[in-house]
C-alpha cells in the first residue's frame, strides 16, 4: 500500500480530480497549503510599491492506494498538474502500513481498491 | 432654531460616528492576522472613552469661552449651560447639544486616525492613556485655536472647513512622533514580510469612510442649505479623482492596486476636507489628484527609507494629504462659494501664507507634544508589549481573544 502526496497549483485541482475519477480512484483528501519550491516567493501589489510572499497558495492532495495501481496514478496526476513553468509542484510516494474502513471494519488493500 | 438645519446635523453626527469604526476596517484588513483584533479595538475602545471625556471636559477645554486664544474655560464643565437652545457663538440655528454631539464624533476619530502608526507592538493600556493625554493636551487646544470662539489661529484668519489642520495634519504628524518613540515592530528593521489578512475589510472601511465623509465635510456647513451641497459635491469629486489618480500611479507602476485604490480615494477625502466649502466643484478634481500623488510618493519614500515604522503611514495619507489640503484651501478658496474664505485665485495671495502659518503651528505644536507624551509614558508604563507577546500577535496576547476561532 503507498501513499500519494501531490502539492500542485490550486487551479489545477478539478483537472487532477477528473482525471483520476475517470480512472475510477475516487478516495482523496484535500488541503490548502502554503508552500515553495525553487522559484521561491512571488512580489504582490501593496499601496505603493510591493512586497515579497514567500510562500504561495498550494494543494496538497493526499490518496492512499495499492502498490499496482500506484504508478498509474502518480502519472496521471503528473500529466493533468503539468503547466509546464515553475511552480507546477511535486509528488512523494511513501510506504503505508495499513488502512481501515471505519464503517465496516475492513482492514488492507480492499479499503483502497480502485473500483 | 431650524428643523431642517437640527435634523442634517444629527444625521451628520451619525454618519461621522460611523467613520470610527470604519476606520478600525481600513486599518484591520492592512494588518497581519493576529493582530486583527487588536486593531480594531484600538478604534473601538477610543470611541467609547473620548465620547465619555467629551462630554465630561473636552468639550469645555476646546469650545468653552476663549481664555487668551489658546484654550477654553471649564465653564460648561459636565455640558454645564450646554442645552436644547442654541449657543449663541456656534451653529446658532441648531441646539447647542446637536453641534456638541457633532464635534464630539470629530475629536473622536482624530484620535483613532493615529493608532495606524503603532499597530501590531503598542500595549493596549499604553494606547489608552497616550489616547486620554494626546487628547486632553493636544486636541482640544488645536480645535480651540481653529474652531474655538476666540482661538488665535481664527483670529488670524485660517481657513479650515471641516479639520484639514485640527484633524489630519494633526494626527499625521503625531503619528510619526509616537511611531519614532515606540520603535519598529519586530522583523521590520529585516525586511520580514507583513502580509495584509483582509483586503476586502480595506475597501469596506474605506467605503464606510467615504459615506460617512459626508457628514464630516457637508454636515460642518452646519446648515441644510446651499453650502452643505457644495461641500457634498466637492467631497465625492475629490475622494473620486484620487482613488483613480492614486489606481493609475500604481499601475504605472506595475498593476492597479485594489488596496492603493481605496487608500487613494481616503486621501482625497482628507485633502478636501479643509476646502470642501470654500472651493468650487471642479477644484476638487486636482486638489484629489495632487493629493495622491504627494502621500504616494511620500509613501514609496517611507518604504525606501526603512527607517521609521509608520506602520499604516498615517503621516503620508493624513499628514501630507492634510497639508496639501490646507494649502489648497489658501488657494482655491474663493468668495463665489463662500464669503467667509478668499483664496490665491480671488487674487488674496496673503490667506496662502495664514494657511502655512496654521499648519507649521500645529505640526509643532502637536509633533512637539505628542513625542513628549510618549516619552513620558515610555519612562514610567512602557509603550510596547513583550516580545513573545508581540510574536503571539496582540489579539490573543492583549485581548485573549481570536479573530478566526475553531477549526471547523
Amino acid at each position: 500500500m503507498k501513499k500519494i502526496e501531490a502539492i500542485i497549483r490550486p487551479e489545477k485541482l478539478d483537472a487532477v480530480k477528473d482525471a483520476l475519477s475517470a480512472k475510477g480512484m475516487l478516495g482523496m483528501t484535500v488541503t490548502h497549503v502554503s508552500g515553495r519550491g525553487r522559484q521561491k516567493g512571488i512580489a504582490l501589489q501593496w499601496r505603493a510599491g510591493e512586497y515579497r510572499v514567500d510562500f504561495l497558495p498550494k494543494i496538497k492532495i493526499e490518496l492512499v492506494l495499492s502498490d499496482e495501481e500506484c504508478q498509474p496514478a502518480v502519472e496521471t496526476i503528473c500529466r493533468a498538474a503539468k503547466t509546464g513553468r515553475e511552480g507546477d509542484g511535486m509528488i512523494f510516494v511513501l510506504p503505508v502500513e495499513n488502512a481501515y474502513r471505519v464503517r465496516t471494519s475492513d482492514s488492507g488493500d480492499v479499503c483502497v481498491t480502485v473500483k | 432654531m431650524n428643523s431642517g438645519d437640527t435634523a442634517w446635523i444629527l444625521v451628520s453626527t451619525a454618519l461621522v460616528m460611523l467613520m470610527t469604526p470604519a476606520l478600525a476596517f481600513f486599518y484591520g484588513g492592512m494588518v497581519r492576522r493576529k493582530n486583527l483584533l487588536s486593531t480594531i479595538m484600538m478604534s473601538f475602545a477610543i470611541l467609547c472613552m473620548i465620547s465619555v471625556l467629551w462630554v465630561i471636559y473636552g468639550y469645555t477645554m476646546a469650545f468653552g469661552p476663549d481664555v487668551k486664544g489658546l484654550i477654553g474655560n471649564f465653564s460648561w464643565f459636565g455640558l454645564m449651560g450646554v442645552g436644547q437652545n442654541p449657543s449663541t457663538v456656534y451653529a446658532v440655528t441648531v441646539p447647542h447639544l446637536a453641534f456638541m454631539a457633532f464635534q464630539a464624533t470629530f475629536a473622536i476619530i482624530t484620535v483613532a486616525l493615529w493608532t495606524g502608526a503603532v499597530v501590531e507592538r503598542i500595549k493596549f493600556g499604553a494606547l489608552l492613556a497616550f489616547a486620554a493625554l494626546w487628547f486632553t493636551l493636544v486636541y482640544c487646544p488645536i480645535a480651540h485655536w481653529v474652531w474655538g470662539g476666540g482661538g488665535w489661529l481664527a483670529q488670524m484668519g485660517a481657513l479650515d472647513f471641516a479639520g484639514g489642520t485640527v484633524v489630519h495634519v494633526n494626527a499625521g504628524i503625531s503619528a510619526l512622533a509616537l511611531a519614532m518613540v515606540l520603535g519598529p515592530r519586530k522583523g521590520f528593521r529585516e525586511g520580514e514580510t507583513m502580509e495584509p489578512n483582509n483586503i476586502p475589510y480595506v475597501v469596506l472601511g474605506a467605503a464606510l469612510l467615504w459615506f460617512g465623509w459626508f457628514g464630516f465635510n457637508a454636515g460642518s456647513a452646519l446648515t441644510a442649505g446651499g453650502l452643505a451641497s457644495s461641500a457634498f459635491i466637492t467631497t465625492n469629486t475629490a475622494a473620486a479623482s484620487a482613488g483613480f489618480t492614486w489606481m493609475v500611479l500604481g499601475w504605472i507602476h506595475r498593476r492597479p492596486s485594489v488596496v492603493g485604490a481605496a487608500t487613494g480615494a481616503v486621501v482625497g477625502l482628507v485633502a478636501i476636507t479643509p476646502a470642501a466649502g470654500f472651493v468650487q466643484p471642479w477644484a476638487a478634481i486636482p486638489i484629489g489628484a495632487i493629493g495622491s500623488i504627494i502621500s504616494y510618493y511620500v509613501m514609496v519614500w517611507r518604504a525606501k527609507a526603512n527607517k521609521v515604522d509608520e506602520s499604516l503611514d498615517v503621516f503620508a495619507c493624513h499628514g501630507m494629504g492634510g497639508t496639501w489640503g490646507a494649502l489648497a484651501t489658501g488657494i482655491f478658496a474663493t468668495t463665489a462659494v463662500n464669503p467667509a474664505g478668499s483664496g490665491l485665485i480671488d487674487g488674496n495671495w496673503k490667506q496662502v501664507f495664514i494657511q502655512i502659518l496654521a499648519i507649521a503651528a500645529t505640526m509643532v505644536f502637536s509633533f512637539g507634544v505628542s513625542w513628549l507624551l510618549a516619552k513620558a509614558l515610555k519612562a514610567t508604563m512602557g509603550l510596547r508589549v513583550k516580545e513573545e507577546e508581540e510574536a503571539v500577535g496582540l489579539d490573543i496576547s492583549q485581548h485573549g481573544e481570536n479573530a478566526y476561532g475553531g477549526i471547523s
